[in-house]
Formats: structure tokens, C-alpha cells, sequence
């Protein structure tokens, strides 16, 4: 059988910008930051004080709350942020997708405010009191199933934890699945709700994070020179991937292909990156071979760009030895400036940036971008989205772990 | 208590608790099939009926309870 290309279909997402795919691309292209001081408990006590948090979403009036007590907020995030890619993709919600779907969903730490939840049912009450719904919400795989539940996909499924790489892997996995005839489509996508208490207090021991409390809106700032760290965020988005050949028997709206997929680790610390983004590199060198380019026919960048020093160093560093005299021409930006850091969920989200920035020619900004740092000195198209014909752009994802994804996405 | 007394309290945490429907409970509606309480929620519904009675339910005692009604009557047995 021929290879198959692999195209999007559908797009669905709920995050700090916003609850559907619309709002969020009109934020993400007015330079709106989604960061703001904690709403979802009280979180005077720590030294982090704002996230991106999902805002005017009850999971008890969305799904009932009989249904919604079952799932960690990330599940509820995964169902809803399907919903929209499936009717998107232009598929009926009433009937299940059925044998010919399969599911790949990546998160980092799934439903970890349910596992800190009965962390403390347990050592306030004992064993006995624990609720018989903690594992099945706190379980990576948690979104997974009952996504598949919920809108019926049985053919197959994974769930990929390589940290804030997780839903980029899970696009080049289930690219990979398309592409080796094992199943036509596939829902993918990820999630993340880690803006619970004791997550973000341990994130803040390692500091990995901003601690700009004063002004949630203006911390993240990707390639400054005064960037101190990410910003913990939340939300979900997910894709639809289909075989070039289904989509053209159904007349499917085509967001634009999934053409190239690289995938590497750095086997060097569980934190920080290989120096000069040496892994990233070759992640980034294997998509672009994957995608059968030159690098110079690559406009756009939608960059890993956590806001973290090291990050956003060594990343620039890989940048310039993919891509040499060109890497100061190309179009860069982090979206995670305005959304946060989605963990698990950020490669899901970043690809949507992508494809839709390629579809509207139009590259959204890094905000809070003032102050040049010497050794970041590329085109991070700062503080205002710019128009720009895109035929092929690419998104880095990198996780603790060491794990680098590195997708590509191109028009025709 | 009485009978009808140990029902309202099961509806109310039923509905307060589990999200259930209130339309939906009455002494013959079924667990399972007419309130969507599936082999999880009944250790929830355990836990919760504990809570509330001060009492313990063993697993063996659970073998006949399909109904509302029958739940409410373990109950009222017990306290």
C-alpha cells in the first residue's frame, strides 16, 4: 500500500485565551495574555501566586454533574476541547466514531488534582473514605478513555507521557499510525490541569517558574532578557487527523498537512537541556528530513519558548546551527507567551497555532518582549502578530525527561 | 427515624452528593438502570450512606439491594 498523507480536519481547544477555537486565535493574534492571579483555590501560601487557568468553564453544568464528579478537570477539559474538534471535522456527535477512529492523547502529569485530592482524603480520614473515583480520574490515561467513551472511538489508542512533549509526540504517533494504513483517522490531542496547590509548589522548589506576582500578564516572557521562568497553565486542545484520501471522499475542510514528525532525547539531565540544544537539533534535523525540505523553506517557527533561561538559550542555540544565516530571518514566536505553559497539552496547542497561522497567513506574537538578550537575538517576532505567507511552519515541543518533538506542518 | 424520614435523607444525598436528578428517586427506581449508578458509584453511595448514618455497611449485606427502596430499608434496619 502507498504511504498516506496525513491531513487536519478538525480543531478543538479550551485554554487560558479561550474556549473555543475562535476567541483563542483572536487573542493569540491581538497579543492578549491569558495569565492572571489564581482563582481555583487559595493560593496566598505559596510563592507562585498566577497561572493560566481556564476561566468561565463548569464542568457540572457542561457535562451534569453526575458525569463530572468521574473526571479530574483535565478529563473535563479533554471532552469538551473533543466536542469542538469532532463537529469541526464535520462528524455527527450523535453516532460513535466507531472502529475506524483511533485516539492518541499525551499529558504530563494527568489528573494530578485528583491524586492530591486523595492524598489528603487519606491522611485526613484514613483508607476507608478514599473515593472509588480516584483512580480512575488520576490515571494518565484517564482523558484517553473516556474520551473514547464518550464519542465511541474503538479502534487504537495511546497515551503518551514524555512531559511537555506529550501531545506533540501524540501527533507523530498518530501520524505514524495514518501514514502505515493501521487506521484512518485519528482523534488526538492533549491535556493539562496542573494549576492545583502542591503542583505548583513543587514546580516552584526546582524554579522552573515565574515568580513575577505583581504582574501575572507580563511574566512570561520567552527571549528577554529578564525572563525568570514559565507560567503554569491549564487547558486543552485536540486535533483531527485524517488520511489525505478519506478527507477528499467526504469533502472535509483541510486545515493543512502533518508533514514532517522528528523525535529525539537528549539522555543528559532530567531538567535541564543538552547544552546548545543539541537533542532538540537533531529533532528538529529529522522532521525537516521527515518532511522532505530544505530548512530555508520554512517560514515560520512556532517555538518551544518556555520563558525558563535555559529553554529559550538553548533553544536559540539549536535554532542557529539547524538553520545558520537563515535562523535570522525566520519568522520565531512563543505562543506560551500569552497562553502559559500547557505541560502536556502545549504540543496540541502549538500545532493548532500553527496550522491556523499557515491557513491565515498570519504569525501571532511573543508579548512582554523588551529587553534583547544578547545570546537571543533571532526574529522572535515580538509584541505584535505580523502577516506573512506560511507554506511550511514548525513547532518544537521539549519535555523533562530529556524528550524532544518536533513537528511540521505545511500547506500543500 | 421512620421510613419515609431515612428516604428524604437518601434523596437529598443523593442528589447533593452524586448529582443525581431528583425527578429520578424514588423507592422503586432501580440503582443501576434508573440512576445511572454504575459498580463505582456503589462505593460511593456506600461511603456516603456511612457518612451520613454513622453506621457500616457490609458487603454482604449489599447482595439484595437493587432499588432505592431496598437501600432505604438496609438503612432503616440498621439504625
Amino acid at each position: 500500500m502507498t504511504k498516506q498523507r496525513v491531513v487536519v480536519t478538525g480543531l478543538g481547544t479550551i485554554n487560558p485565551l479561550g474556549n473555543n477555537v475562535i476567541d483563542t486565535w483572536n487573542n493569540l493574534t491581538s497579543g492578549v495574555s491569558g495569565i492572571d492571579h489564581i482563582t481555583l483555590f487559595d493560593a496566598s501560601d505559596l510563592p507562585v501566586t498566577f497561572a493560566g487557568e481556564v476561566k468561565n468553564f463548569d464542568a457540572n453544568e457542561y457535562m451534569g454533574k453526575q458525569n463530572a464528579r468521574k473526571l479530574d478537570r483535565s478529563g473535563h477539559l479533554s471532552i469538551f476541547a473533543a466536542e469542538e474538534a469532532i463537529q469541526d471535522a464535520g462528524f455527527d456527535l450523535s453516532k460513535p466514531l466507531g472502529e475506524d477512529f483511533g485516539i492518541v492523547f499525551g499529558t504530563g502529569i494527568g489528573g494530578i488534582g485528583a491524586t492530591e485530592d486523595a492524598v489528603r482524603v487519606y491522611d485526613e480520614r484514613g483508607s476507608t473514605r478514599i473515593s472509588p473515583l480516584a483512580i480512575t480520574q488520576l490515571m494518565p490515561n484517564s482523558s484517553t478513555g473516556q474520551v473514547a467513551i464518550k464519542y465511541g472511538i474503538q479502534g487504537p489508542s495511546l497515551t503518551i507521557t514524555t512531559a511537555c512533549a506529550a501531545s506533540a509526540n501524540a501527533i507523530g504517533e498518530a501520524k505514524r499510525m495514518i501514514e502505515q494504513n493501521i487506521v484512518d483517522k485519528v482523534l488526538v490531542g492533549g491535556t493539562e490541569s496542573g494549576t492545583t496547590s502542591m503542583t505548583i509548589g513543587a514546580f516552584a522548589q526546582i524554579k522552573a517558574l515565574s515568580k513575577q506576582n505583581d504582574e501575572p500578564q507580563k511574566a512570561c516572557k520567552p527571549f528577554d532578557k529578564n525572563r525568570d521562568g514559565f507560567v503554569m497553565a491549564e487547558g486543552s486542545t485536540v486535533l483531527i487527523l485524517e488520511s489525505e484520501s478519506s478527507a477528499k471522499d467526504r469533502d472535509a475542510k483541510i486545515y493543512g498537512y502533518i508533514s514532517g514528525y522528528g523525535s529525539s532525547t537528549d539522555a543528559y539531565h532530567i531538567t535541564a537541556p543538552s547544552e546548545g540544544g543539541v537533542g532538540a537539533l537533531r529533532a528538529m534535523e529529522q522532521a525537516i528530513s521527515n518532511a522532505d525540505i530544505s530548512k530555508e523553506k520554512i517560514d515560520y517557527i512556532n517555538a518551544h519558548g518556555t520563558s525558563t533561561p535555559a529553554n529559550d538559550l538553548n533553544e536559540t542555540l539549536a535554532i542557529k546551527s539547524l538553520m545558520n544565516d537563515y535562523a535570522y530571518e525566520v519568522n520565531i514566536s512563543s505562543t506560551k507567551s500569552m497562553t502559559g505553559h500547557l505541560l502536556g497539552g502545549g504540543g496540541a496547542f502549538e500545532a493548532m497555532a500553527s496550522l491556523l497561522s499557515m491557513k491565515n497567513s498570519l504569525i501571532p506574537p511573543t508579548i512582554n518582549l523588551n529587553d534583547s538578550d544578547e545570546d537571543c537575538d533571532l526574529n522572535y517576532t515580538a509584541n505584535h502578530s505580523i502577516e506573512k505567507n506560511i507554506d511550511h511552519s514548525m513547532s518544537n515541543s521539549f519535555g523533562f525527561g530529556g524528550h524532544n518533538a518536533v513537528l511540521i506542518f505545511s500547506k500543500q | 427515624m421512620e421510613v419515609n424520614e431515612v428516604f428524604e435523607k437518601v434523596k437529598t444525598l443523593f442528589e447533593e452528593e452524586l448529582g443525581i436528578d431528583s425527578e429520578k428517586i424514588n423507592m422503586d427506581a432501580k440503582l443501576e438502570e434508573d440512576l445511572e449508578i454504575d459498580s463505582l458509584g456503589i462505593v460511593e453511595v456506600v461511603m456516603a450512606f456511612e457518612d451520613e448514618f454513622e453506621i457500616e455497611i457490609d458487603d454482604e449485606e449489599l447482595t439484595d439491594v437493587g432499588t432505592v427502596g431496598q437501600a432505604v430499608n438496609l438503612l432503616h434496619s440498621k439504625l
